[in-house]
């Protein structure tokens, strides 16, 4: 197997933070005029190590030729490349590693890897094929979701019911940020005519994890497919796709330390054998006649066209750097700093927390208000700090609007943040304050 | 500092105490426009007394969400083209999307813009034109709906 991955400078048990931040160099530069940059906006796009960024140019200036296709030497190893990042991206998850065996897709990011399954479902209605006839959707079936759910694990479910004449149904948010699963109308969201129950690991927003365990129980006892959203879990957290028992899974190589335009696909094999293309063409299919084609086994039936090969060659890379740092010790670096954000920001009058306040079934998304400035306006007195946070609705309106507001500020974090950085969004939190009170200009 | 450049205490005043703030009646045509990166949106209403560019802004009357750029921006419009005509509110309107979008480098017409000169800072803040703008564009779109004979604006197709 080829690799082009280094280790991390910094491996073993121990965190050793500033170790680790020398091996991201955009975090040593400065921004608005010479401040040091303080980034808070992980949960939208990470930053890269050099082990990343080396991967990718030592691949492309040794390897680079279409995967697939080919019997030349540079191919080959182009091939070998791409699917040796597919077998460690697939053991970093818990899935079968076995190349013969995938049950990794490769997307263009998590979107489409949802659109995959929205849209491979849909395309089981007017497939001839009778085993991708169980993902049949039609009027009468119901596509379950929640009200946390990023956009990307939303609207493709409106969209496939749109398409089948199904109905979607949710489950609702409390105000504590929790799922509401127990309340009697809660009680039949999952019944009989469920299909698919798709729900996030980890909202973008309020941090919240909700029981996978209970939700993948609730929907096999009634026979409907699970897909999860782990975006936001797998950068962070140890996660066991098996373990946990869903049928599919999503996330992004971008908030990973990995490229952007490289997505995953989880699929338990036994589905993804059985499940019609989304999208066709070239690399996909098995014998082509003028009449009419059959499909290649998965995962290639699911990568139509020439794939990114750079891009998958640098997840890899980001899936050995995290590995040698050890998944605990990330999640572990990253509660604490997520339980200094939550005591800090609640400590400051007329600042909200929206979601849990505790690190309790909860990840390294805040989101917070400050009483009387819009979120707009508050990140821009923080950039001018050099702190870079979100601000908006994060793709998540719904669930702003069911905690009745227009939109809220983000910080979110990973293994390269320190507490000094946690301590600087706090300092720059009291800032803004200062700068709308209404009693003049504190710079 | 740009950050105080942008912050300009007019636009600050005009955030903490909108002008002509709210719907009213009676109106020709009302719009409602959104920013859909950050959620922010406006309802905007306009009563016009004649047609084209000589047709006057009787009222621009309007309920807005949004950060302190587009709420005062939408309060500033409200001062700039009420009471004048359609041709003129457009000038300035042609004149400021030219100043926001310029990215620092368009030396803003005083005597066109007025109190909407205040707003020239936003132009070293590219993420923030859009909100400088949301009010003054959907004024554009409401006078278009509610007058057939409605002017294109300077320099737009």
């Amino acid at each position: 197997m080829t690799t082009f991955a280094s280790a991390p400078t910094t491996a073993g048990a121990t965190l050793d933070v500033e170790k680790i931040r020398a091996d991201f160099p955009i975090l040593s530069r400065t921004v608005r005029d010479g401040k040091p940059l303080v980034y808070l906006d992980s949960g939208a796009t990470s930053q890269r190590p050099r082990q990343v960024l080396d991967a990718e140019r030592t691949f492309l200036e040794t390897s680079n030729a279409a995967v697939h296709r080919g019997a030349h030497a540079l191919s080959e190893e182009a091939t070998d490349a791409y699917e040796s990042a597919r077998s460690r991206i697939a053991a970093f998850i818990g899935a079968e590693p076995d190349i013969e065996t995938s049950e990794i897709v490769f997307t263009k990011n998590a979107t489409e890897a949802l659109n995959l399954v929205a849209y491979s479902m849909s395309n089981a209605t007017s497939s001839d094929d009778p085993a991708a006839r169980r993902f049949r959707v039609g009027p009468g079936d119901e596509v379950v979701v929640t009200e946390m759910e990023h956009h990307a694990n939303l609207v493709p479910w409106q969209e496939l019911c749109r398409r089948t004449g199904a109905t979607l149904r949710w489950f609702s948010v409390q105000r504590d940020g929790r799922l509401d699963l127990d309340s009697p109308e809660a009680q039949s969201v999952i019944n009989e005519r469920t299909k698919i129950v798709a729900f996030t690991h980890q909202s973008n927003v309020l941090g919240t994890v909700p029981p996978v365990a209970a939700l993948v129980e609730r929907a096999r006892a009634v026979g409907a497919y699970t897909v999860l959203d782990a975006c936001q879990s797998v950068p962070h957290t140890p996660v066991d796709v098996h373990a946990l028992g869903v049928d599919f899974a999503a996330f992004s190589g971008h908030k990973m330390l990995g490229p952007s335009g490289i997505g995953v696909l989880y699929g338990r094999r036994e589905l993804l054998e059985a499940m019609p293309p989304f999208l066709t063409g070239g690399s996909m299919i098995e014998l082509v006649r003028m009449e009419g084609s059959t499909y290649a086994a998965p995962p290639a039936r699911f990568e139509a066209g020439v794939p990114m090969t750079s891009q998958a060659v640098g997840l890899g890379a980001a899936v050995d750097y995290l590995s040698a740092i050890g998944m605990e010790n990330v999640h572990a670096h990253e509660t604490a700093l997520t339980a200094a954000a939550l005591e800090g920001l609640q400590a400051i009058d007329g600042v909200t927390i929206i979601g849990p306040r505790t690190t309790e079934a909860r990840g390294g998304a805040v989101s917070f208000e400050i009483d009387g400035v819009h979120p707009h306006d508050a990140s821009q007195v923080l950039d001018d700090s050099g702190i870079a946070v979100r601000v908006g609705h994060h793709c998540a309106w719904p669930l702003h609007r069911a905690f009745g507001v227009q939109s809220s500020i983000r910080a979110s974090f990973h293994v390269y943040n320190t507490l000094d950085e946690v301590q600087a969004l706090l300092d720059g939190v009291r800032r803004v304050q200062d700068f709308f009170s209404g009693g003049g200009v504190a710079l | 500092m740009k950050l105080e450049s942008m912050y300009q205490e007019i636009i600050l005043d005009h955030y903490r105490n909108p002008h002509g703030h709210g719907l009213r009646d009676p109106f020709d045509a009302e719009v409602h426009h959104v920013n859909p990166t950050c959620g922010d949106e406006v309802t905007l209403r306009v009563h016009l007394d004649g047609s084209g560019r000589d047709a006057k802004v009787v009222d621009v009357s309007y309920d807005a969400l949004g950060c302190s750029i587009s709420q005062a921006a939408t309060s500033v419009l409200n001062d700039l083209v009420v009471g004048h005509t359609v041709g003129e509110s457009f000038d300035v309107l042609a004149e400021y999307q030219k100043m926001v979008q310029g990215r620092g480098k368009v030396e803003p017409d005083e005597d066109v813009l007025d109190d909407a000169v205040a707003f020239a800072g936003v132009a070293a803040y590219p993420a923030r034109v859009k909100c400088a703008l949301l009010g003054w564009l959907a004024f554009k779109d409401a006078v278009a709906q509610a007058d057939q004979n409605a002017p294109e604006l300077e320099g737009q197709a």
